[in-house]
This record gives structure tokens, sequence and C-alpha cells, in this order.
């Protein structure tokens, strides 16, 4: 065991682990965030992506002692509303079924925009092989890219609509 | 965690509101009572658990109306991708005249008040089929006695109380009342027996494409799956369990185990599959983490019981034995033996299709905890929180009143998560340790273990007149069943309705017509899989139809036409199918279209395939027409979504890796061997929904699968003359 320094989302965090243990967990079950996903746990799926320094990572293999000193993004640490330009062109095209691999497409979708605003139907399908979605997503997927390219090459503006979390 | 039920027990009035409404089992209450008697906080599928709700009226099992006037809707329907977190609740809401923007949605977990078994499970395509005018009925008589109790209010005529955005208006005096002013006394009214309910055209949001209320959360990774279940003093636990199926514990050494830091303990716990049951050495742990490493140290000793000898290859290798048989007879028109024999033009072949697993995104787990005073509380994915009560009863022999189900949002289901062996075990090893224990399946496990999708062979048969007319046709299958794998008592001697699903049904008018039944025995445990056998049966059956087509030197689509004479849903499809595809438009050289449909229980669908050669030799999948049967449709646009996902999920049946079997144990471990279709591989879906009213709703969450492996090879055929028998075919090496 030993002690690692996290920095996620903004917030630091001390957490004392087995080096080795991933930094999936580390961020799953000890920091508690679980909006990152388990779904192979040997970099085949891209569920479990996160941003280290902005660029996507598999954080299923990934040691957690690894990434401190850098800067960890989840989705949780994305936007603060849900507003991020890639999450609102995703509601647009009510991209989720399940659900349970969007964290991670959309983790890989902000990167690719990142390094690409303008990315072609072959960009994305490059960018985005990792991420397996077994609900078939994927026309969507491209769609919502395309949208938040725009989205996002246009003047920032107010957004038009400030997605809802929650009913309570 | 703690859940405070507040006693809202069965009385006289809740069964007159089953009545009313036509539900059996379910129930209606009075007074006060908390929602979170249904629901404690972790089950809060808004994502903002641990919040207390204030106290709220129970106008039925499905509805609470709080003083403040927020409305509650009880979703029975576990929601697994397919969509009924926002149309079971919309159809409440239709009637109800509330917005989905302005009610918070709830879980049901299995409670009796629901119903009986499968009122709160998801399958077979039904929740909406199953639900449509009951849930409306639900809305429509809470309602009513929201119209009333105004109108008794106001003393005025009923008929002046109009229902609108969660109040009721007087429209002649404009006078308003909020549900929340209204529900005491609402509550303390009659039900109504048969509500009026809307005319279609006065629908706001059922039929239109509406935005699901889940897609916020998912999108913001808020959305509570049962893997992120957390409970106070949980521990964390994976399970060694024998990849070769049957096999028997020996004994384990977990010495070297319980070195690794965070490791508690490990134990024994068993595993239950229907009739089957298979032990494994569970890690007990601070973290999964330390869970997993501990697994990798321990040493186990298995007695494989000669299921190591089981391969794939000596199993095809029995089927195609087997096939030579004559088996039980399901359906039967005409005299299939006479006019095959008499026939002057016959064809003839094998089809043959793999065990598939479903892979589920979230892989399999479950969080359990069997208290002290022998209650026990389950938080997990499931397709059913009555399905988990029910087995965990009979599991651990506890009533089902002393369990609690919380049913969070499933990273897919696709069948998978009907058989509850996950949860059941999890609360074995609750039992046993005495704590919370969230269990999580690594890939491999859930890759490895089943149950899979049973494979089928398919012999076929047919027969043409002289003129190119199908006078006969037989399709024998050939495989081990479903049943057959998971419960005790099976009758051989009868044709198994589940393995011949579908090949009965189909509204081609073939005079002569014969399916048959070869059982063969395997102990590999089996299930449902999306679209069930119609997700084998139909590649078998509709490629066949195909080869009879060029057989009678027709056009495939031509050849489907003149089978079906009558009026039919499957001619409408086809008709349509054949306007948005342009099926007349010959196509330029290398290219190929291919059609097939397929009706059975869940419902109707067609599709056309378009394909070309790539220059590698390979064939590319360019694009999908869709057309689906409905009748009536509640959200078109995730219909259309289900449509994308069925096709991609076919097309990675179809043209990916088989579950096969070597030494007793699955080949396929993970994701790398057990490939899922990626985005560079998914075509341009086209989808067009029939829904043209009429007496029957057809399901969304099936239909769209079985037609895609027949359109896919008969499209292959088209451009190459290259005719598939076999799934999975690799699309690179056609
Ligand atoms: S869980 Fe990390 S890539 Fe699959
Ligand atoms: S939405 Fe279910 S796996 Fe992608």
């Amino acid at each position: 065991m030993a002690l690692v320094k996290l920095t996620i989302n903004n917030q630091p965090h001390t957490i004392d682990v087995d080096p080795e243990m991933p930094l999936l967990w580390a961020i799953r079950d000890v920091v508690g965030l679980t909006g990152t996903k388990f779904g192979c746990g040997v970099a085949q799926c891209g569920a479990c992506t996160v941003h280290l320094d902005g660029a996507p990572i598999r954080s299923c293999s990934y040691p957690a002692s690894a990434a401190a000193g850098h800067k960890i993004t989840t989705i949780e640490g994305l936007s603060k509303n849900a507003d991020h330009p890639v999450q609102k062109a995703w509601i647009e095209h009510q991209v989720p079924q399940c659900g349970y691999c969007q964290s991670g497409q959309i983790m890989s979708a902000v990167a690719l925009l990142k390094q690409n605003p303008k990315p072609s139907d072959e960009d994305i399908d490059t960018a985005m092989q990792g991420n397996i979605c077994r609900c078939g997503t994927y026309e969507r997927i491209r769609k919502a890219i395309h949208s938040a390219s725009t989205e996002m090459a246009s003047a920032p503006k107010m957004p038009k609509s400030t997605p809802k979390i929650g009913k309570l | 965690m703690s859940t405070t039920p507040t006693g809202t027990e069965t009385g006289t009035s809740r069964r007159n509101f089953l009545k009313a409404a036509g539900l059996s089992g379910a129930a209606f209450a009075l007074g006060f009572s908390s929602v979170d008697s249904f629901a404690s906080p972790v089950l809060n599928l808004s994502g903002q658990p641990g919040m207390a709700l204030p106290e709220s009226v129970e106008l039925n099992p499905y509805i609470l109306i709080e003083k403040s006037g927020r409305i509650v809707l009880m979703n029975p329907r576990p929601e697994i991708g397919q969509g009924t977190y926002q149309s079971i609740p919309a159809l409440i809401a239709e009637e109800l005249e509330v917005s989905l923007d302005n009610v918070t949605i709830r879980q049901t977990g299995g409670e009796t008040k629901y119903g009986g078994m499968w009122s709160q499970a998801v399958g077979g395509s039904g929740s909406v089929r199953g639900g449509y005018m009951q849930m409306r009925k639900v809305g429509a008589s809470a309602r009513e006695m929201l119209r009333q109790a105004a109108s008794q209010q106001w003393a005025v005529p009923i008929g002046e109380c109009i229902a609108e955005n969660a109040t009721i208006v007087h429209k002649p005096s404009g006078k308003k009342l909020t549900y929340g002013q209204l529900a005491e006394v609402a509550a303390k009214l009659p039900v109504p027996k048969e509500p009026a309910l809307k005319d279609p055209k006065q629908f706001s949001m059922l039929g239109k494409p509406m935005p699901r209320p889940d897609v916020p959360l998912k999108v913001a990774g808020q959305a509570t799956f049962g893997i992120d279940a957390k409970v106070p003093g949980m521990v964390y636990a994976s399970i060694e369990r024998c990849p070769v199926l049957g096999s028997k514990l020996v004994s384990f050494d977990a010495s070297k185990s319980l070195k690794v830091k965070g490791v508690q303990k490990a134990v024994k716990v068993e595993r239950v599959v229907g009739k089957n049951r298979y032990e494994g050495v569970a890690i007990i742990a601070d973290n999964y983490w330390a869970a997993l490493q501990g697994r990798k140290a321990l040493s186990v000793t298995w007695d494989h019981n000669n299921f190591d000898t089981f391969n794939s290859a000596d199993f095809e290798n029995k089927l195609r034995d087997l096939a030579k048989t004559d088996g039980v007879q399901g359906h039967n028109t005409g005299d299939f033996d006479k006019s095959f024999a008499d026939a002057p033009n016959k064809v003839e072949a094998l089809y043959e299709t793999p065990m598939v697993s479903h892979s589920t995104m979230e892989p399999m787990n479950a969080l359990a905890h069997y208290k002290p005073d022998g209650k026990v509380e389950l938080w997990v994915s499931s397709q059913g929180g009555d399905l988990v009560r029910g087995d965990v009863a009979k599991v651990l022999n506890v009533k089902p009143d002393d369990i609690t189900v919380h049913i969070l949002f499933n990273g897919g289901g696709f069948g998978r998560r009907i058989t509850q062996d996950f949860a059941t075990e999890a609360a074995t090893l609750s039992k046993t340790i005495g704590k919370p224990v969230k269990v999580v399946w690594t890939r491999e496990d859930d890759t490895q273990l089943g149950p899979f999708r049973p494979m089928t062979f398919s012999a076929m048969r047919g027969a043409l007149s002289a003129d190119g007319k199908a006078i006969a046709l037989q399709h024998k299958v050939i495989s081990p069943s479903i049943d057959a794998t998971m419960n005790e008592k099976y009758d051989k001697t009868k044709a198994d309705d589940t393995m011949l699903e579908g090949t009965g049904d189909q509204k081609y008018e073939i005079p002569n017509l014969n399916t048959r039944y070869v059982h063969a025995d395997m102990h590999v445990p089996l299930t449902y899989w999306r679209s069930v056998t119609s997700s084998t049966l139909a590649f078998s059956h509709e490629c066949f139809i195909d080869e009879m087509a060029h057989k009678a030197g027709q056009d495939p689509l031509a050849f489907r036409m003149s089978m079906l004479t009558k009026d039919s849903d499957a001619k409408r499809v086809l008709t349509k199918l054949k306007e948005v595809s342009g099926w007349d438009n010959p196509l330029p050289e290398g290219k190929g279209r291919g059609i097939a449909q397929w009706e059975f229980f869940a419902g109707l669908a067609g599709q056309v395939v378009e394909v070309s050669k790539n220059k590698t030799g390979g064939i590319k999948v360019d694009k999908v027409y869709c057309v689906i049967d409905l009748g009536t449709v509640v959200n078109p646009d995730n219909v259309k979504a289900q449509m994308e996902g069925s096709i991609a999920m076919a097309l990675t049946a179809a043209t990916k890796d088989a579950i096969t079997f070597e030494k007793g144990q699955a080949v396929q471990k993970n994701f790398d061997a057990n490939r899922m279709l990626r985005i560079n591989e998914m075509p341009t879906v086209e989808v067009h929904i029939l829904a043209e009213g009429g007496p029957t709703i057809k399901g969304v969450g099936e239909p769209g699968l079985p037609p895609l492996a027949p359109a896919l090879a008969n499209a292959i055929f088209a451009a190459t003359g290259k005719r598939i028998r076999r799934m999975p075919f690799d699309l690179e090496k056609v």
C-alpha cells in the first residue's frame, strides 16, 4: 500500500492503495466517482475512458500511481451542468440506449474534437473505434460528434437549453 | 441506508382499483405514504440519492402525489436501454395530463401489489404491448378522480372541470386547483371502473418522437447502474468459478490470497442457473481490485467429471448426424412428404448457427445484504424485480415479502438479465459472510460462464412446381434446448415450441408446410437472447426461401410476394420495403441487395441490405432499409433507436465471433476474441415505421434483429453468387 495523490476534476485526493491498482478502481471504489465504467478490464472496450492532461486513456489498464501529478478528468468533471457541447449534442441526438458505454464514448469524443475540431466520418471512425457500444448507438454518435463540432466552431453563445439533471 | 416503510396495506378499495384498471394482483391505496416506502434512496434513478421525501398521497400504486404538488410515477418495467423509463411513464402521463418534465420516475422492485410474476419484468418485447391500455387506464382513472374531487369542491358539474398540466381548471370561471391540492380528497373517491380514455388524436406525447428522461443522466455520468450501488459496510467479491461448466469443487487453498492487502476471506459459494448448480470460491475484500488480486493467488482443485472432453467440433458433428433423424412434428399443413416426393424441382440445404454470448456492456453484478433478521435487500441491474424476488426466495428459502429489491439502470439486458443467478449468488454469499457484499463479474466470467444463446442447425427441404411455385417446405430444427438445459422436467416427445419459434408462423401461402424438432442433449446452460430462436431460425428459413426463389428463376422479392396473395401485415411490410429500398432500380456491378422478413411472437419487421465488394475481396455492408410493423407507435424516435441497435447486434452475431468450446470451456474470454461490432463497421440504417392503427400492438425491442442476417447473406449471394449457410461468416473472407 502506498499513499497516492490524485487530482480528479480539479479536486485533490490522497488515497492509500496498492500502487498497481488501476486508476479505474481508484476512481470508482476509493474516490467514489462511479460515472466511469468497467467493461473489460483489458483496454478493449473504452468504457473506462478518462482524460489524463486532456488526452484519453483507458483507466482500467493504467496504474493509479502513474496518474499522480497529472490532471485527471472524468465524465463528472467535464462540465458543471452536463452542458459541454458534446453532452448537449448527445442529448439532441438522443444517443444513449442503456447508457453504460456513454461516459467513455463522450470522453473519447471530447478528446477527438479537441485535437481535430472538424473531423470527417473517417476521422470519427478511427478515433472512436476503441469504444464498444453493445446497444449499437454508433450512427447517433457520429451525428452527435458532427453537431458538437459545428456548435463548438460557432461563436460562443448562451446554451439553448440546460438539460435537467435529476428530478428531485 | 435505510428505508422507512409506512404501511400501505392491501384493502378492499385497492382490489376495486385493480378490477377497474384491469390489473391483476396490483392494488389501490388510500392515505399517506412516503415514496421511500417503495424506494430506498439508492434506488433513486434520477441520480440524487439520499434525499428524504415529504409525505405524499398514493392515488394508485403507480401514481403518488405530494402535497407540494410533486408527482411520482412508478415504472414497473426495468430500463435496459430499450426506453421503458420513458415509454411506460408516458402512457400514464398522457392520460393523467402531466408532462414527463414535471414528474419523478421511480422503479418498482417486484412488490406484489403491482401484480404477479412478469408484471415487473422486461422480455419478449412486451412492455408497451402489454401496458398500452393498462397503463393508460391507470392514468385515466386517477385523472377522473381528480376531476371528481374538483367538481365536488367547487360544486360544479364534472363536465366543466378540465384536466390540463397537473391542474384541474373550471372552464367557465377560470378557477384552478393543482393535483397536489386535490390529491387527498381524490384518493378517498371511488375508483372509476371504465375511465374514459383520450382520443389518440388528442395525444400530446404518445406517437410523437419524445426525448428520454434518462438521457441527460446518462450523458452526465449520473445514472446509477447496478454496478454503481453502494451501502455502508459493504465489501467486494470476485468469485472463481470453473470455466469447465459442470465441474465440482474438490478443495481450495486461499493462503496466498489472504496475504493480499485488503483481502478479508475466502469462502465457498453456489451459483444456481435453473436446474444447474455450480460451486465457486469467493474472495472477499475491501475493494474490488484487491478481490481480483486475491482471486489470482487462489489455487483450486476441480473435478471435471468428464465435462472437459466437451468441444464444439464434436457437438456440431452430433447435430449433423441428428439432422438425418426425423424428430417430432411441430407445425403441419398439407402433406409434405408426398408433395416433396412428387415435385419436379427440389432444393435441400443444411444451415448452421452458433452459440453466442449476450455480452451486455455492464458485466453481471449484484449487491446483496442478508440481514441478521433474515430479511434480504438487493440492488441490481436485472430485467425483473419480481424475477429477482422469486428466485432469491426460492434459492435462499426466504419469504418473498422479506425481500426488498432495488432495480437500477441496466447496462444492457438482451435476455441475459432474465436469469437471476448473479443475484441469488450474491445473496447466498452475503448470508455466509454476514455483510452486504457486491459481487462483480469480470468480463471473462461474463463471457465464459453462460447461459448462452443456443445454436440451431436447420435441415431445409423445399419443392417447386414446374411453373416455379413453392408447393412444399420443411424446416427441421436440430438443437439443444433452453428449456431442457434449465428445467428438470423436459418432455422430449413433444416438439419444443421455443426452438421452433416462428418457423410455422410466416404468412407465405405454401400448401404443404411441415416443421420438425430434433433434440440434442447438452449440459451447457442456455437462455433467451434478444429475439430468442428467431435470431438463428430466420437466417436458415429466409435464406432458404431465397434459394427456392433462385431455383424458380425468380426475383427474391417477387417470389415472396407471389406467396402473399392474401392481405397480411407481412405483405404490407414487403410492399413498403420494395418502395423505400428502390428494389427495382438496378445496382452497379459488384453490388448486391438482399431481402428478408420475419414474423414471430414479438412482432414483425423486414429489411433490405445493400452490400458492395471491396478492393480486398471482402464485403462492405453499405445500407440497411428497415420496415417495422407496429400497428401503434408510442415513441417513434426510440423505435428507430431500437432498430439501429438490433441491426448492430444482429450484424455482430452474423459476422463476428461465436462462443465455441474446447476442453469443456468457452474459448472466447474477452472482447479481443469475442469481438463486437465497432463504429467503423456500422452501416447506415433507414427506418420506416408502419403504425396504421389496428387492434394489435406489436413489439419493438426484438423484431429488428432476425431479418438482418438472412437479408445480408442474400445480398452477398446477389453480389457474389456465393451462398452462405453458416453463421458467423467473416465479411473479409466471403
Ligand atoms: S474497461 Fe477499460 S477498456 Fe474496457
Ligand atoms: S448505450 Fe448501451 S452499450 Fe452503448
